[in-house]
């Protein structure tokens, strides 16, 4: 189990391989025994995702594109912290989530080009369709782990959502739920400061998001969210509470968003970039890349190789996109009902045309 | 009593009605079909669970599930807090893990809070997975007037569900239909909202059928057959018609009453044969009248079956406006004699 204090089957000795190391991370000092490449390889897989995205849409491949650019950290610990059987729940910030977990970065693109062969089985990837409607997604994660518990598994639902959506109704009442029914759920807060132009300060009136949990009755705990084994370290207590019968807990990973909201926004219209310019100097990779150089755990060399072998991954997935047919028009229909009506448009194509009947 | 001041009125307790169960001898009330339908379900199937504000050890509001949580205990019949869009977002993550939830939404207008989850999630989660995850959620609903409830206790909300693509909308209009037609609901793969109206909870009693409703949706049903004019309704409504219909009867005008039963998809069949046959067509409802369902049931027949009419399609159903405090509801309600003008309208 990763992240526990305990030495288990995943324990830094039998999972081998270099870089595995026991390290000590995370804000209640947590020991995290974690593979610090995997994790590391995992970032540059999603940096190498994000932008290759952000060109696809420069160059019209696909629609618009809600950059993660500097979220790399807590992405990819969250996804380490959990076993397979978990699943996680995501907003769209975290539509390359599911490529983590085997989904063809290609098909998580289709998506923003607005092809629904993007869509995918989420018991296949462990991962609910990302969700557009802020927080919506948090109450289903609640309603999913408390499923898998009254059908006596020991799952836990990883629920990603941000500053913004923090203020949505939908995040206190799936919060309120899950504690009073003890619901094996994380809710993982990727607090980036801007919910588009609006600011954390006309968000909310806390410091930490994560104050708000004691009013649910849950711990919370604010880390570094460009920190990557320091949100290790809290998301896997978390989890491990959860799968323990503890009950849900709110982890805030405070961080800022670098990039624009998506491919559509100017943040210069409402923020002073000299601001995000000392954030940049901050983003999680090159500041892992450093402490593993410093570890010994890199060359600069591997770095270089790692750069370029995930870029160039990515430069394929596109051409594969490109490479997808067009959908047609079955697809409006085809997977709306399990039994459609006698009126329903037939398997061919559907059908606008009226008549008598 | 100590502490009262001006009578003795502290004692709660409140009639209590017992659950009915399959083959009791006698008539039971539409609620007792309600919650003899829900104890089948449970029995028959351990995926199916039951979630809503007060449901447990109370039974319900309207006692629909009376005894649920003695027999099935607290971990098939979950009581929610206050929070109707997390319990029906729960109910959509219960169904990604295998379960098949039954949600009791207090009252009609208790829907709204959920709304988002129902039409962004409930509705699509199938379509959003191609196919890969089902939803067979029911969405119990008790609506509509006549109650003499406070405000937003009496709205009949049917043709905001009709119109979100990926919804099942069923009513029944007897403890017959409402034990046969839950039960189907709850079988059913795709998310059923089940309108049940909370008028005729008590007001009506019958018998209660062995089986589920075998049919792959529910269909529409002739509940008297006529000749001169087809009076389409469902649910609280029905009672009222078939009390015209008598009335009609009495004059020598021979209608025929269709209880429409699945609001989507409609029984675009059934409602065609009869108009045709009919040649007269009047819709009643008591949902506000623009975009309801009766404007649908007009427009169908004036699509299809048009040359076969001999007079106007004529809606009888509440106004465009909220529904009134509770000393107007008579007015506001659909009666005999507004369908009865209705008819000859029709048939003018």
């Amino acid at each position: 189990m990763i992240g526990s204090p305990s030495v288990g089957s995943d324990s830094p000795a039998s999972r081998g391989g270099n870089g595995t190391l026991a390290v000590r991370a995370g804000s209640d000092g947590v020991d995290c025994a974690v593979d610090k490449l995997r994790l590391w390889t995992m970032m540059v897989r999603l940096r190498a995702y994000d932008e290759r995205a952000t060109l696809l849409q420069r160059q019209g491949r696909i629609g618009a594109y809600p950059t993660f650019w500097g979220e790399e950290a807590i992405q990819a610990a969250a996804v380490l912290a959990v076993r397979d059987a978990d699943w996680l729940f995501l907003s769209y910030r975290q539509n390359a989530v599911p490529v983590l977990r085997g989904l063809p970065p290609e098909q998580a693109w289709a998506y923003f080009r607005g092809d629904p062969r993007s869509f995918f089985d989420p018991s296949q990837f462990g991962c609910a369709p990302q969700c557009v409607p802020l927080a919506t997604h948090l109450p289903h994660a609640v309603g999913w782990a408390m499923g898998r518990r009254l059908q006596g598994g020991d799952e836990v639902a990883l629920a990603f959502f941000g500053d913004g959506a923090s203020s949505e109704g939908d995040a206190h009442e799936a919060m309120n739920l899950a504690s009073v029914l003890r619901a094996p759920v994380v809710f993982l807060c990727t607090n980036n400061q801007w919910a588009i132009s609006t600011p954390l300060s006309r968000q909310a009136a806390v410091d930490h998001l994560s104050a708000r949990a004691a009013g649910y009755g849950m711990p919370g705990a604010t880390v570094d969210g460009y920190d990557p084994l320091a949100v290790l370290g809290a998301v896997a207590e978390a989890v491990d509470r959860a799968r323990d019968g503890g009950g849900p807990s709110l982890v805030e990973a405070s961080c800022y968003r670098i990039g624009p909201h998506a491919t559509a926004d100017d943040p210069s219209l409402y923020r002073d970039e000299a601001e995000t310019a000392v954030w940049r100097q901050r983003e999680p990779i090159g500041r892992f890349e450093q402490q593993l150089l410093d570890e010994g755990l890199l060359a600069t060399q591997d770095i270089t190789e790692e750069h370029e072998r995930a870029a160039s991954a990515m430069r394929a997935a596109g051409h594969r996109l490109d490479g997808m047919p067009a959908p047609t028009g079955v697809e409006m229909t085809a997977h709306v009902l399990a039994v459609p009506p006698p009126s329903w448009p037939g398997p061919s194509a559907p059908t606008f045309s009226t008549g008598e009947r | 009593m100590a502490g009262t001041i001006c009578s003795d009125i502290l004692d709660w307790r409140a009639l209590t009605t017992s659950p009915a169960r399959p083959g009791n001898p006698g008539p039971v009330t539409l609620v007792q079909a309600v919650d003899a339908a829900l104890e089948a379900e449970l029995a028959a199937d351990p995926r199916v669970v039951l979630l809503g504000e007060d449901i447990g050890r109370m039974g319900g509001v309207f006692r629909a599930t009376a005894g649920l949580h003695a027999r099935f205990g607290e971990n098939r019949v979950l009581d929610m807090p206050a929070s109707e869009a997390g319990f029906v977002g729960a109910a959509v993550g219960m169904c990604l893990a295998g379960l098949r939830p039954v949600v009791e939404l207090q009252f009609d207008s208790f829907s709204y809070p959920a709304f988002e989850q129902i039409v962004c999630h409930l509705a699509r989660y199938r379509w959003r997975t191609a196919g890969a995850t089902e939803m067979p959620a029911v969405l119990r609903i008790p609506y509509g007037g006549g109650t003499h409830a406070p405000e937003l206790h009496s709205d009949s909300p049917e043709a905001l569900f009709c119109h979100v693509p990926g919804l099942v909308v069923v009513t029944p209009s007897s403890p017959a239909d409402a034990y046969s037609m839950l039960r189907w609901a709850i079988r059913h793969p795709d998310p059923v909202i089940f309108m049940e109206p909370k008028r005729l909870y008590r007001s009506t009693r019958g018998s209660l059928p062995a089986d589920p409703d075998p049919e792959g949706l529910p269909r529409a049903r002739v509940v008297r057959p006529g000749t001169d004019v087809t009076i389409v309704s469902y649910g609280p409504s029905l009672p009222t018609c078939l009390e015209v219909a008598e009335v009609l009867a009495g004059r020598g005008t021979s209608a025929e009453i269709l209880d429409l039963r699945a609001l989507w998809p409609l029984d675009e069949t059934a409602v065609l044969t009869s108009v045709r046959r009919t040649r007269r067509c009047v819709v009643v409802h008591e949902a506000p009248r623009s975009c309801g369902v009766g404007a649908e049931v007009a427009a169908l027949v004036a699509e299809h079956a048009m040359f076969s009419l001999d007079g106007p399609v004529v809606r009888v159903a509440g106004l465009d406006a909220p529904f009134p405090m509770f000393m107007l509801e008579d007015l506001y309600l659909p009666d005999p004699g507004r369908i009865v003008a209705a008819v000859d309208e029709a048939l003018r």
